[in-house]
């Protein structure tokens, strides 16, 4: 099963920034026991623009789609056999992020 | 009732849970062995008036549950999922022995108690699953409407399917984590048996508790160690000892200072009591005891007083504030209070009372017990005010009748 798993940072209360090393290694055993499909930090939410074309001209808003104190960081896509082992490794993402994490199953 | 219908009342109780467990453990699919299973259900109560109750009757269930679960994936099956629907349709293992059945159950409750679920759905899907109670019931029990409740079981189920939650026992890592969630929910499945809510329903559903009881004994054999779920076995019991007592011939709540202690179950007491000397040697060895164990404690002195006037209040007002610590609800400091009336004096309990009215306006037994004190510091209009207030609440017909009685009683 892939799972979206997205690192959710907090502006009034922000992880560490000391984080990338332990990261790294995480990555390293999720892509070596299989787990890893895609991963990447994501640039500041001031660095977004939100287009509406739903009606007769599309419509450029600069910023996240909804302003909030607590926001994507970053994004995993993981392949495991069910939720509890998503969310043992998540655990262990989110000591290791310092930061909350979602886990969320694609279709 | 007749003959048949008490039949199938009883078989339903026995096997629900057992039938939805296999089919859930063959068919992998919490939803599909729900309604086969109830499907299977509602045929037995067509078929078995006229044919007669069948000598095994779990096997037929499970049997003509089966094929309507084969028949609804047959139907359903729009992709080409042919070898899938192979696998399940071809059931090439043989039929577990009687020990594993047991194990199926447990793999239902942990699926249903899964902590990626918030507590409401884990209840009730382990009352609709396990408990095999209907939407309505359980929507009763929780004071939520019907339609709430049912969209709370189907999300449930559907997290469990969209998110992957796995239909397995925890590995032994997880597994203490895992059971104080399966506790909490087996001690409110206990709670609604001990004094279901609902007009038309049995007020003190034995099948309920002594599910809860079951269920929590075959944890307790998984987890022989774990002072919480000897804590919750030994309350339960200690509990259900007093159960033929509580309720009158007429169907009216007896209330603990009026029951017949000859009429408890001193082999269920006597475990209880067991049980809680244990927690206590653990306690005195250092092992901080929780909520379970201290409730149990509770109840021990209770069972140990031959007569409420032997009851040492003290020693019950002692483990209150201990649980209080643990847990400041205001429905603990509620029933702290009543152990304080015995002490100080109603006056000092009221005053105490007092204080939780906001938090506990809609609780009848806040009201009960408001009514009671005030009853016996002589306020007679208060007190059949107050009465009338918890009988307004109450939902529980034998408990509405003990306190429309003891309001008439007012002078």
């Amino acid at each position: 099963m892939r799972y979206l798993v997205s690192v959710i940072d907090d502006k009034s209360n922000p992880g560490s920034t000391d984080r990338q090393p332990a990261i790294s290694a995480f990555n390293e055993r999720l892509i070596a026991e299989g787990y890893w499909v895609f991963a990447g930090g994501l640039a500041d939410t001031d660095a977004a623009t939100v287009i509406d074309n739903r009606g007769e001209e599309a419509v450029f808003s600069d910023g996240p789609f909804v302003e909030s104190k607590e926001y994507l960081a970053g994004i995993w896509v993981w392949e495991a056999p069910d939720l509890d082992v998503a969310l043992k490794l998540a655990a262990e993402a989110s000591k290791v992020c310092d930061r909350k994490i979602e886990v969320r199953p694609f279709q | 009732m007749s003959d048949v219908e008490e039949a199938i009342t009883r078989v339903h109780r026995e096997e629900w849970a057992r039938v939805v467990a296999s089919l859930t453990r063959r068919f992998g699919d919490l939803d599909i062995a729900e309604e086969a299973a109830a499907e299977a259900f509602a045929t037995a109560v067509q078929r078995w008036p006229a044919g007669g109750v069948p000598p095994n009757p779990g096997a037929w269930l499970t049997t003509t549950a089966n094929r309507k679960a084969i028949d609804r994936i047959r139907r359903e099956n729009k992709r080409d999922d042919k070898h899938k629907e192979a696998q399940m349709v071809y059931d090439d293992d043989p039929p577990e022995p009687v020990g594993a059945i047991d194990d199926d159950r447990l793999r239902l409750i942990f699926t249903c108690c899964h902590p990626a679920l918030a507590m409401q759905s884990r209840v009730a899907l382990t009352l609709r699953m396990v408990g095999g109670l209907t939407a309505p019931e359980i929507a009763r029990a929780f004071l939520v409407q019907e339609t709430a409740m049912e969209r709370r079981i189907t999300r449930a189920k559907a997290k469990i399917k969209a998110a992957g939650i796995p239909y397995r026992v925890p590995s032994a890592e997880d597994l203490p984590q895992r059971v104080t969630g399966v506790l909490a929910v087996l001690y409110l499945v206990f709670n609604e048996g001990y004094l279901a809510t609902g007009p038309d329903t049995d007020p003190v559903r034995h099948d309920l508790t002594t599910e809860a009881i079951r269920l929590t004994r075959l944890i307790r054999a998984l987890l022989p160690d774990d002072g919480e779920v000897a804590g919750l076995l030994a309350l339960m019991l200690l509990i259900e000892a007093r159960r033929t007592a509580r309720v009158s011939t007429s169907g009216e709540l007896v209330s603990l200072d009026e029951q017949d202690r000859g009429a408890w179950d001193a082999e269920l007491i006597a475990e209880g009591h067991r049980l809680v000397r244990q927690r206590l040697a653990a306690a005195a060895a250092g092992i901080a005891p929780g909520r379970y164990q201290i409730l149990a404690a509770i109840n021990a002195v209770h069972t140990s007083a031959r007569d409420i006037r032997d009851t040492d209040w003290s020693q019950v007002l002692t483990l209150y504030d201990q649980l209080l610590r643990l847990d400041p609800s205001p429905i603990i400091a509620l029933n702290r209070a009543i152990a304080v009336a015995e002490l100080d004096g109603p006056q000092v309990a009221l005053a105490a009372i007092d204080r939780l009215q906001n938090q506990l306006a809609g609780y009848h037994a806040y009201h009960a017990t408001r009514a009671d004190l005030l009853r016996r510091l002589g306020q007679s209009q208060q007190s059949r005010a107050a009465y009338d207030k918890a009988i307004e609440l109450a939902g529980n017909t034998a408990e509405t009748a003990y306190l429309t009685r003891r309001r008439d009683q007012l002078r």
